[in-house]
């Protein structure tokens, strides 16, 4: 029993509820066996800040007697899940990265997607490192340590959900949730060689997490299949009076139009921009994509930099206005890397700000006038592979980039005006690190980017194999 | 048309910076001010980006807010 339910552990979240459904397994036994694999490997890889394994028990015990009782446990039944430590867990004080927010009274309440997955039989089983305070794309934290790309432990693992997409990677978790704010899911999958959905700005509740950039923020899944994105997003969907912009679009369950055709699909190829500032293979995985979906077009949507440059602008200015108070009271106590970011941004006058968010509004009906020609667009998600842990610069078409805010120079622009993408992960030689590719979709047709995703993975082009820890 | 944005001087970015500390309270140690005013200028310049484009007065700011 303890050798199967290992083996679930490291397959999928829907494997896990179909055995525990059957009653093959019990959730107690998966729950127990993903304990044990969190404290031999989570070691090397450092991607939990906390293990809850006695309310994990708990938990899976409640899933248990529901299938005892012969009440349906859920389509997540029994199946191990994590969270970025922004995201509330009742109990645990909500720290964000940060030494300040460490010291906060704790959450009193789960968050409303940690809810909505434990409604589906999903077992919370930890809160995950991260970059303080999200404003990071590498996965490095100067309070707890880096996050190590369980593919190549002395490599990045993107950020700044940077202990989701280890935990996922490494096997300790099918299931994770991350936020988005430029990049946050999809820069760590791509990097950690997984899937990552980040849906449609306003799609998912955000109530109970600790905001970044509220203007930009966005929560979603990471998995090593699109089947568990799908499954774990449509429990997640559905308005919620405590985020009143998650009430203006009915949930589409995306589950059953997953493997829906998707040859008569108008794909193009991003260009221009997104095909600068990368190294050759993370075009050239773009192109494999392209290839397999016979995709053949390119298209340039208009002044990407600039989108890029607006995002920065808002970020800078926004994220600093939330720790205005915090960086005049204990300013000794942050990252240094945020620390200076915040000061800065606190700075800027507010005519630049607002000149962002009027650039986001242009921006928005240009791209939205290109999707009424095309329906899918694919775009590479970082420049490079993952970076060493501490490496501070990069260089392309021969000018040298600060890796930190640069990771996201592809991912910024499109969670700028909240399209939908899914990340899928792509290996293009053996041995080698993956990198991700974005598949864009206009705003709330994630159930699009999720069915070209789900192709990929069935043809084996995009896949998101298990580290060998 | 109007005349194009200036670019600061480095002692000009260090005395604007320190004027808006001030107005916000904020203070910085000695040791973070290169830092600091290294991100000042990488904002500026995307800030400089963003302000060159031509854009219409009709176009109203898109942060959220729903009554």
């Amino acid at each position: 029993m303890i050798g199967f339910a290992s083996s679930l552990v490291t397959g999928s979240a829907t494997g896990i509820a179909a055995a525990v459904g059957a009653g093959t397994v019990t959730a107690r036994a998966v729950i127990d066996a993903a304990l044990g694999r969190i404290e031999a490997l989570d070691p090397k890889v450092n991607a939990f800040t906390d293990v809850l394994a006695s309310r994990a028990r708990a938990t899976s015990d409640a899933v248990d007697g529901k299938r005892l009782r012969g009440e349906p446990p859920g389509k997540l039944a029994g199946v191990p899940f994590a969270v970025k430590n922004l995201i509330d867990v009742a109990g645990l004080p909500t720290r964000a990265g940060s030494k300040i927010n460490r010291e906060s009274e704790p959450a009193t309440q789960d968050a409303a997607l940690v809810r909505r997955l434990e409604a589906a039989g999903a077992v919370l089983i930890g809160a995950l490192n991260m970059g303080e305070y999200a404003y990071d794309f590498t996965g490095e934290n100067v309070h707890d340590g880096p996050s190590r790309n369980p593919h190549a432990l002395d490599h990045m693992s993107g950020g700044s959900s940077g202990g989701s997409g280890a935990a996922v990677a490494a096997g300790l978790v099918p299931l994770a949730l991350g936020s988005d704010t430029n990049g946050s899911i999809r820069v760590p999958s791509a990097l950690c060689g997984i899937f990552g959905l980040k849906p449609t700005f306003g799609r998912l509740t955000r109530a109970g997490s600790f905001p970044f950039v509220g203007s930009l923020d966005h929560l979603g899944p990471l998995a090593r299949s699109v089947v568990d994105l799908a499954v774990a997003y449509d429990a997640m969907q559905g308005g919620d009076p405590a985020e009143p912009m998650t009430m203006l679009h009915v949930p589409e369950l995306v589950l059953p139009l997953l493997d829906a055709r998707t040859e008569g699909l108008r794909i193009a190829i991003a260009g221009g921009y997104f095909e600068r500032q990368g190294e050759p293979e993370v075009f050239a995985a773009v192109e494999r994509v392209a290839r397999a979906l016979d995709a053949k077009t390119t298209i340039e949507l208009p002044e990407v930099a600039r989108a890029r440059a607006a995002a920065y602008v808002i970020t800078a200015a926004e994220g600093a206005e939330l720790h205005l108070g915090r960086l005049r009271a204990r300013p000794g106590d942050f990252d240094p890397a945020v620390r200076d970011r915040l000061f800065a941004g606190a700075t800027i006058p507010a005519a630049w700000v607002i000149r962002a968010q009027r650039f986001r509004r242009w921006f928005q009906q240009q791209v939205h006038k290109i999707f009424d020609a095309v329906d899918v667009i694919l775009a590479p998600a970082t420049p490079s592979r993952a970076p060493r842990i501490g490496q501070t610069t990069f260089a392309f078409d021969g000018k040298v980039l600060p890796v930190r805010p640069n990771l996201g120079i592809f991912t910024q622009p499109l969670s700028f005006i909240g399209l939908p993408v899914v990340l899928v992960p792509i290996w293009l030689d053996a041995g080698g690190l993956p990198m991700g590719v974005q598949i864009v979709a206009p705003p709330w047709h994630e159930a699009r980017a999720l069915q070209v995703a789900r192709r990929l993975e069935r043809e084996g082009i995009a896949r998101a194999p298990v580290a060998k820890l | 048309m109007a005349p194009p944005i200036p670019i600061m001087t480095d002692t000009e970015r260090a005395q604007a910076l320190d004027a808006e500390l001030a107005v916000l309270g904020l203070t910085i140690e000695e040791g973070w001010r290169e830092g600091v005013l290294t991100h000042v200028r990488m904002i500026g310049d995307a800030a400089r980006l963003v302000l060159e484009f031509p854009l219409g007065d009709e176009i109203e700011a898109a942060p959220i807010f729903i009554p």
